[in-house]
């Protein structure tokens, strides 16, 4: 089953045109890796699927909700719903200092969804002992390591109950030791089928969880393919200098 | 120096200070809510909403609260021949305006302050623009600006004694006629005092708030 269908999107910023007739599904239960080089337009694409930008032209279809139809929006309602099936973690996390970790992630089904506070804490804790941070639901986010706070904020997108959770480069805030637990709890979520689309710079993580790559630069996508072909056998110049660039750091 | 009879002047006194003090709280009462309202007019995306109230904001700030008072007192007269205004309301009026506009800037600065990613994150998480003001942005907002608040509070204080320019007999008032009519610097003394304890009230109070909002960075 599609989840995703972005279909000839162009994006541009005044005269500067960031996204270029992209196209690309991800099917339920699949794990997507965009990489590319800085400003290749990656997070663009993100924002622009989860409404922060809007697009000039092309289609975007989330869990067989148009989104928007050749640059026509749907309504408020209907966004409002796309909004909800779809959960976003960021790169610098952006939990709510003012909540403590359990909040941050009752808040939203509360608000939001309406849930019932004792329904909103059992499944938050329920996600934060499977992000193995238990322990830390009274703490306040000031108190947690960055990867446990990216964690929380994984937790935070989750307890929405999204068909598609968005990663942007989730671990590029990190200090290098922290990379490993954001990625363990990635990989286990693609374990349990959840489907994704994980922008980022771990080569060998993409490698490693992905079902798909996408390779982008300069607004295009420029190759995809499963693992094994794009870091294997890539076949585009600009792929194999990427590539190239980063095995030799 | 003549005596004074401290058992006449301190009831007149402390009559001022209850004065001083009805024109201390009614103020905060207009210009907390009010500021923030022109804080979102200052915010606007719209022009003919923000460019009015830039107008206003620059206006209240820029020109001096005694004149505001004289503005609010004597204006109903020479503007629309309306006579007999309470001098106590229109001290009010003015100072309400008036702190509501330094609220105003006190709260944008709160509000420009947080970082775009708090919007990004509850926008991500379905909150709607009311829900992320009021549960996201509002309570970062308070515990931003209660320091430039809490000089505000001080700076009141200390500001109600200009009502006595339009004759409210608040404490300032009081103290200055009482001098005057006995030639002696205790009643300033005792008002000195007055306005010493109520800011050592105010500044123990936000440093009890600021406690309070300590849990959190």
């Amino acid at each position: 089953m599609n989840i995703l269908s972005v279909e000839h999107v162009s994006k541009s910023f005044g005269e500067n045109e960031v996204l270029k007739d992209i196209s690309f599904s991800v099917d339920a239960g699949e794990v997507v890796a965009i990489i590319g080089p800085s400003g290749s337009g990656k997070s663009t694409l993100l924002r622009c699927i989860n409404q922060f930008e809007t697009v000039n032209s092309g289609s975007i279809r989330v869990s067989g909700r148009d989104m928007v139809t050749d640059a026509v929006y749907a309504d408020k309602a209907m966004l409002r719903e796309i909004r909800l099936k779809v959960g976003l973690v960021f790169q610098n996390f952006h939990l709510f200092p003012h909540f403590s970790v359990l909040k941050n992630i009752t808040e939203a089904p509360m608000t939001v969804l309406g849930t019932p506070r004792e329904e909103a804490e059992a499944t938050a804790r329920k996600l934060l002992s499977k992000m193995g941070l238990s322990e830390k639901e009274a703490e306040y986010p000031y108190q947690l390591s960055g990867g446990q706070q990216q964690r929380v904020s994984i937790a935070r997108a989750m307890a929405l109950h999204p068909e598609i959770l968005f990663f942007d480069e989730p671990t590029s805030a990190l200090d290098p030791e922290l990379v490993g637990e954001i990625l363990k709890v990635i990989r286990s979520l693609a374990e349990e089928n959840m489907t994704m689309v994980i922008v980022t710079h771990e080569m060998a993580f993409a490698r490693d969880v992905a079902d798909r790559v996408i390779f982008m630069d300069d607004g295009f996508i420029v190759e995809q393919g499963t693992p094994e072909q794009v870091f294997g056998n890539p076949q585009m110049e600009r792929t194999r200098q990427f590539l190239l660039r980063y095995s030799n750091q | 120096m003549r005596n004074i009879n401290l058992s006449q002047l301190l009831p007149a006194m402390i009559d001022g200070m209850g004065t001083s003090l009805a024109l201390f709280a009614l103020t905060l009462i207009i210009a907390l809510p009010l500021g923030l309202l022109f804080a979102a007019g200052r915010m606007s995306r719209f022009k003919i909403i923000r460019l009015p109230v830039q107008a206003y904001l620059l206006i209240m700030r820029g020109t001096p609260l005694m004149l505001q008072l004289f503005f609010f007192y004597f204006g109903p007269y020479f503007l629309f021949r309306i006579s007999g205004v309470d001098r106590f309301t229109m001290a009010v009026v003015a100072f309400g305006l008036n702190y509501s506009a330094y609220f105003a800037e006190i709260y944008r600065g709160g509000i420009e302050s947080i970082p775009r990613g708090q919007y990004e994150a509850a926008a991500a998480l379905g909150f709607t623009r009311s829900q992320t003001f009021f549960k996201i942005v509002l309570p970062q907002v308070i515990k931003r600006v209660l320091p430039p608040m809490g000089n505000e509070f001080m700076t009141l204080v200390k500001d109600t004694a200009l009502a006595r320019v339009i004759a409210v007999a608040e404490l300032f008032d009081v103290a200055a006629k009482a001098a005057s009519g006995a030639v002696s610097v205790v009643p300033y003394v005792i008002a000195a005092i007055f306005y010493l304890v109520m800011n050592f009230i105010v500044g123990r109070g936000f440093a009890a708030l600021e406690r309070k909002l300590d849990y959190y960075r």
